[in-house]
């Protein structure tokens, strides 16, 4: 298979199965439909990883698709970052739409098949973006997954989702209208060209002022990437069923919102632009005010899916903050924690679908001594945990790692501050979940229940993601290289 | 220069004027169209006038070489204005005919709150 | 190609595609058949749509060239001007026209009264009689003529829909059109007063020496004023909302795609082709006028649709709403912005022939298109509604749908004469296009469907594949838009007279 076919494949396998889903919905009974789902969905990573050696050997396959406007093209060139995005978000669809049949049939949901549609045809758009090779190509697949996930928010059809989506497509489409579509357009007029390319396009292009207002037209403009003010839209959307909310926080949207914002500072800007004119001080100290606030307010909720969601956007901050540093090491710490977070959050994310859908808590006071009813569960929640945490032996540890000494390299010695500081919120809003899990002596409610687990498919994807945590604390090494090629050795 | 050079044009202006206050101030959806009509034929004069050439005759072939002719296109024209007039008279007119038949009256105001009512 | 080799056949094609629908229009009433009616006007729309595609690769490849009537040399006959623009936008219109006429009859079946049915697929060919006679004539009174022709036949078709309001709407319709028609044909009188000569070139090249006096000013304002009642220019657009609302299904989607698209073309060739852009821009200052006008009606009618209950009506003013867009991409008069113009006339007319066509498959299975019968009609009716939604992706210029070429090109053209606010304006407000596509969203998915919709059903193959093929090209056009912005260019340049 050529990089050309595996690339087109890696966006046409999840249509397919959007299509069969669509049609076997119709046709078959749910579990033909389920199984035929996840079995082709699970294709999609081997696919991707056929790209790996090519790239890691410096390789950049390209794909021209059609040309949009004149010199304009849809093309796709598959480039470290992308890899593991593209890697990330491949490997979590499968585990996530086994753990969302779990989920939606265990609770009973409606319209399950439309449900599955929307969730495929996202991650189509979400490779899309994961392999675009020009800003254009990278603003249609953007848009194209925000509307895909809208029906996913809305789901419940209920008043509360209906507004959560209403909050979700007015902040999402006005930021990326008003905001990026005229930074691209800017960038375009001034640079003459579209294309990411390694060291930027816009280095020599733009002076003075403008390099931070651009940079600020990018970072808000990519209202995915949640950034406050504009992060309301994401705890809003936890109106969604969990599978959603997992996909939404760890997989495809959030994640596709930094790695945009990535890719724009590292192929747009380039670092030498960014650091040689310190354009983007501001920006690391709006993401340091995000992580640090999002914490905060993450400690004050009761309920455990807003918790993670203002968790998440702190949590989206370190990248954009590796991002703005500037740095090699901020970089490769920004770059890593998209894989790193992706699997710890949605770890989390799975659990505390799987506690509602098994004994209907979902507030994070109802947990005491559940951690004994329902053990592996809380296994997969404490290994996830520590990897958002930063602590050894999870994938999480690496990134805080690189990402502080991009800080040092960027001298600025407050961020690392920052980073401790919250590590320890981290521990502060995460940690007591588990301690009442395991140590406080279980309610009645709780005592009543039988001592059973999570029904399996809802307990084997967050241990899969859990195992995967670990997996990526030894696999660390992999990542950096494929990575530190892009900003030079 | 003459005012009275211009005569033809203030006839025009007027009756265009008178028309277009015809069209904007009644309710009335028959004087409506008769006003559409003065407008029109203000236009239509416009057209034949400015062919008249001073001195000239009609546009009949004439003997001898100092005949003056007038322009005979702009009447030609106007035939044909003529024409798309009457034609939008006419389905005006009858579209008049199906609202009288629909609403029961062709004043404009009450045709406008049977409309809200409805 | 030039005059010489118009012995050649093709030469005559694009006289032909006027002629075919002219002459077919009273064949058709003659038989009394609306089936046979039917099958004519299919037949005639789509060899007219042949004739106008081979026209347009002619003159892409070799350029364009005059087409004298009769043999008769300009300026005593009549000429046909056959350029790119011109073909580009006969294409439009017979494209539109002939998709539209594929899907009627099952349409008109439901919404025409039978003895009626004849006329209706007459009054359908004359006006695209009118629409591609205006387009491509090269004589500045016959522009009056076919414009007539197709206001008439417009009007009547406005007239033929289901309910009594349709008279009313025809009714006004016909007052402020032929008003307009009446101030454009002052203005050419004036021209005519001036210069001597109706033919176009002629025309343009006589006007400068005159330009000065304050005849061709007024003429140029009567043109202006009368061309923008036409193309409902915002506020000059009350007409259009009953209009269009209450047409028949067919009628609406043909009037909305192609009508004030031709007169927004017929603008253009006065303005650029005859005046000339020194003239109306730079002496007469037409720009900002025209780009306040259309920010205007961006805004005003964008809001408006918002707040409509019935759901032609909100295409309606949805419709003001995006011929906005396309006068303020001429408001620049550079190629940039004349492109922008011109695709965005293409390009709409496909997005809402396509949307109005759907709101006719609710008509037909639901007898009604005000958004408070419509609750829940996703679920009984998913065709229609992917259709209306890629439609709707389309009015807010998602990116892959003919929308954002249009708008991505426009944004360009205004960055590049460095308006940053309008920029900024024109973005915006495509926010007010998401909320009246959203309006419609809700209302159709995420309400229960109502007790009275439960019988209903998706429509058949019949009508939904025309439109289905409507809005593929709208996505393929979206796509690969490269085309048709080549193209855009190429007549923005013809129209400005300047090399590529």
């Amino acid at each position: 298979m050529t990089a050309q076919t595996a690339i087109l494949l890696t966006m046409i396998i999840p249509l397919v199965v959007a299509a069969l889903v669509a049609i076997l919905g119709r046709v078959a009974s749910a579990n033909v439909r389920d199984t035929v789902m996840v079995v082709v969905a699970a294709s999609l990573f081997p696919v991707v990883m056929t790209l790996w050696p090519e790239v890691t050997a410096g390789g950049r396959p390209e794909l021209i698709w059609v040309e949009m406007f004149p010199g304009l093209p849809i093309a796709f060139k598959v480039e470290p970052l992308g890899l593991v995005f593209g890697m990330v978000a491949s490997f979590l669809w499968p585990v996530t739409a086994l753990y969302g049949i779990g989920y939606m049939r265990g609770h009973h949901e409606k319209h399950q098949t439309r449900f599955f549609f929307y969730f495929s045809a996202a991650i189509s758009a979400a490779m899309g973006i994961a392999w675009s090779g020009n800003l254009m190509t990278l603003f249609a697949f953007y848009e194209a997954l925000t509307l895909s996930t809208y029906p996913l928010v809305a789901h419940h059809q209920d008043e509360a989702s209906l507004k959560a989506g209403r909050v979700y497509l007015g902040i999402l489409l006005f930021t990326s209208v008003a905001f990026l579509l005229s930074a691209i357009v800017w960038t375009g007029s001034v640079a003459g060209t579209l294309d990411f390319r390694d060291g930027g396009i816009l280095s020599g292009h733009v002076h003075g002022w403008h390099v931070p207002v651009l940079l600020g037209l990018f970072a808000y403009g990519i209202g995915k990437a949640a950034l406050m003010p504009f992060h309301r839209w994401l705890p809003n959307a936890m109106v969604a069923p969990t599978p959603v909310s997992a996909l939404l926080h760890a997989v495809a949207v959030v994640k596709a919102g930094v790695f945009s914002v990535m890719k724009v500072v590292v192929y747009v800007f380039g670092l030498d632009l960014l650091s040689s004119t310190s354009a983007s001080v501001w920006l690391m100290y709006v993401a340091a005010f995000t992580i640090l606030t999002a914490s905060l307010i993450a400690m004050t909720k009761d309920n455990l899916k807003e918790r993670l969601a203002y968790s998440t956007i702190s949590q989206l901050s370190y990248i954009v903050l590796g991002a703005a540093m500037a740095t090699k090491a901020g970089f490769v710490g920004g770059s890593m924690h998209i894989a790193m977070h992706a699997f710890g959050k949605i770890t989390l994310f799975f659990v505390a679908g799987a506690i509602y859908v098994h004994t209907h808590k979902k507030y994070v006071s109802q947990l005491d001594g559940l951690g004994r009813k329902m053990p592996l569960t809380f296994l997969a929640f404490g290994i996830g945990t520590l990897s958002i945490i930063g602590l050894p032996p999870t994938g999480g540890m690496w990134s805080k790692w690189f990402l502080a000494l991009g800080a040092l390299q960027a001298e600025q010695p407050l961020l690392v501050a920052v980073f401790m500081i919250s590590s320890l919120l981290n521990v502060a809003y995460l940690l007591p979940i588990m301690a009442r899990a395991f140590f406080l002596p279980p309610s009645e409610e709780t005592a009543a229940l039988p001592d059973k687990d999570a029904p399996w498919a809802t307990l084997v994807p967050p241990l899969i993601s859990a195992v995967g945590c670990i997996v990526l604390f030894f696999w660390a090494d992999a990542l950096r290289s494929l990575l530190v090629p892009v900003v030079g050795v | 220069m003459n005012l009275l050079d211009h005569f033809n044009y203030y006839v025009v202006i007027t009756l265009m004027m008178v028309g277009f206050y015809i069209i904007m101030a009644r309710n009335n959806l028959v004087k409506k169209v008769i006003g559409l009509n003065i407008f029109q034929a203000a236009v239509i004069l416009m057209y034949v006038t400015m062919g008249r050439v001073h001195d000239g005759t009609a546009p009949i072939l004439a003997d001898g070489p100092d005949v003056v002719y007038s322009n005979p296109l702009p009447q030609v024209l106007m035939l044909t204005a003529i024409v798309v007039g009457v034609a939008t008279t006419a389905l005006g007119l009858a579209l008049v005919v199906r609202i009288q038949e629909n609403y029961g009256t062709i004043e404009e105001d009450e045709i406008r709150a049977l409309e809200d009512a409805s | 190609m030039s005059a010489e080799t118009a012995t050649d056949f093709s030469a005559h094609l694009p006289a032909l595609a006027v002629m075919v629908p002219l002459m077919t229009a009273p064949l058709v009433v003659i038989f009394r058949n609306s089936k046979v009616a039917f099958g004519l006007s299919l037949a005639a729309a789509w060899s007219v749509f042949g004739m106008i595609l081979k026209t347009l690769m002619l003159t892409l490849e070799h350029g364009g060239w005059v087409y004298e009537l009769g043999g008769w040399k300009a300026p005593i006959g009549i000429v046909y001007n056959v350029d790119t623009v011109a073909a580009f936008v006969m294409l439009i219109v017979s494209g539109i026209g002939a998709l539209v006429l594929s899907y009627a009859p099952m349409s008109v079946a439901r919404e025409i009264p039978e003895n009626r049915q004849t006329l209706f697929y007459s009054a359908f060919l004359l006006a695209m009689t009118g629409l591609l006679g205006m387009t491509i004539t090269g004589d500045a009174f016959n522009v009056f003529v076919f414009l007539e022709i197709s206001s008439l036949a417009s009007y009547t078709l406005v007239a033929m829909g289901s309910s009594r309001n349709g008279f009313t709407a025809a009714y006004r319709y016909l007052i402020m059109g032929a008003i307009g028609g009446t101030f454009i044909l002052i203005g050419i009188g004036l021209m005519y007063m001036m210069t001597g000569t109706l033919n176009m070139a002629d025309l343009a090249e006589r006007l400068p020496e005159v330009a000065h006096t304050r005849t061709i000013m007024a003429s140029f304002a009567f043109v202006i004023v009368g061309a923008g009642l036409k193309l409902a220019l915002w506020p000059m657009h009350t007409w259009l909302p009953n209009a269009y609302t209450y047409a028949p299904s067919v009628a609406s989607a043909f009037i909305s795609a192609t009508g004030t698209k031709v007169m927004v073309y017929v603008m253009l060739r006065f303005v650029f082709g005859i005046y000339g852009t020194e003239f109306a821009f730079t002496e007469l200052s037409l720009g900002l006028p025209f780009a306040v006008l259309g920010l205007g009606g961006i805004y005003a009618a964008s809001t408006a649709a918002i707040f409509q209950t019935n759901f032609k009506r909100l295409l309606a003013y949805s419709s003001v709403g995006q011929i906005g867009y396309i006068v303020l991409g001429m408001s620049l008069a550079t190629v940039g912005g004349l492109a922008a113009a011109i695709l965005h006339l293409f390009n709409h007319a496909i997005m809402k022939a396509g949307l109005f066509m759907a709101a006719g498959h609710i008509n037909h299975q639901v007898g009604s298109v005000r958004l408070a019968d419509l609750e829940g009609i996703g679920r009984k009716m998913p065709i229609t509604m992917g259709l209306i939604a890629i439609g709707g992706a389309g009015l807010i210029g998602v990116p892959l749908t003919v929308g954002f070429v249009s708008k991505w090109v426009l944004i360009s053209a205004l960055a590049e004469q460095d308006l940053w606010w309008v920029v900024g304006l024109a973005l915006a407000s495509s926010l007010l296009a998401v909320a009246y596509i959203w309006r419609f969203v809700e209302v159709a998915w995420i309400r229960e469907p109502a007790p009275a919709l439960e019988h209903v059903t998706e429509v058949p193959f019949w009508l939904w594949g025309p439109t289905a093929v409507m809005m593929t090209l709208s996505i393929v056009f979206g796509v690969w838009g490269a085309g048709t912005t080549e193209v855009a260019m190429e007549a923005a340049r013809i129209l400005l007279g300047v090399a590529a």
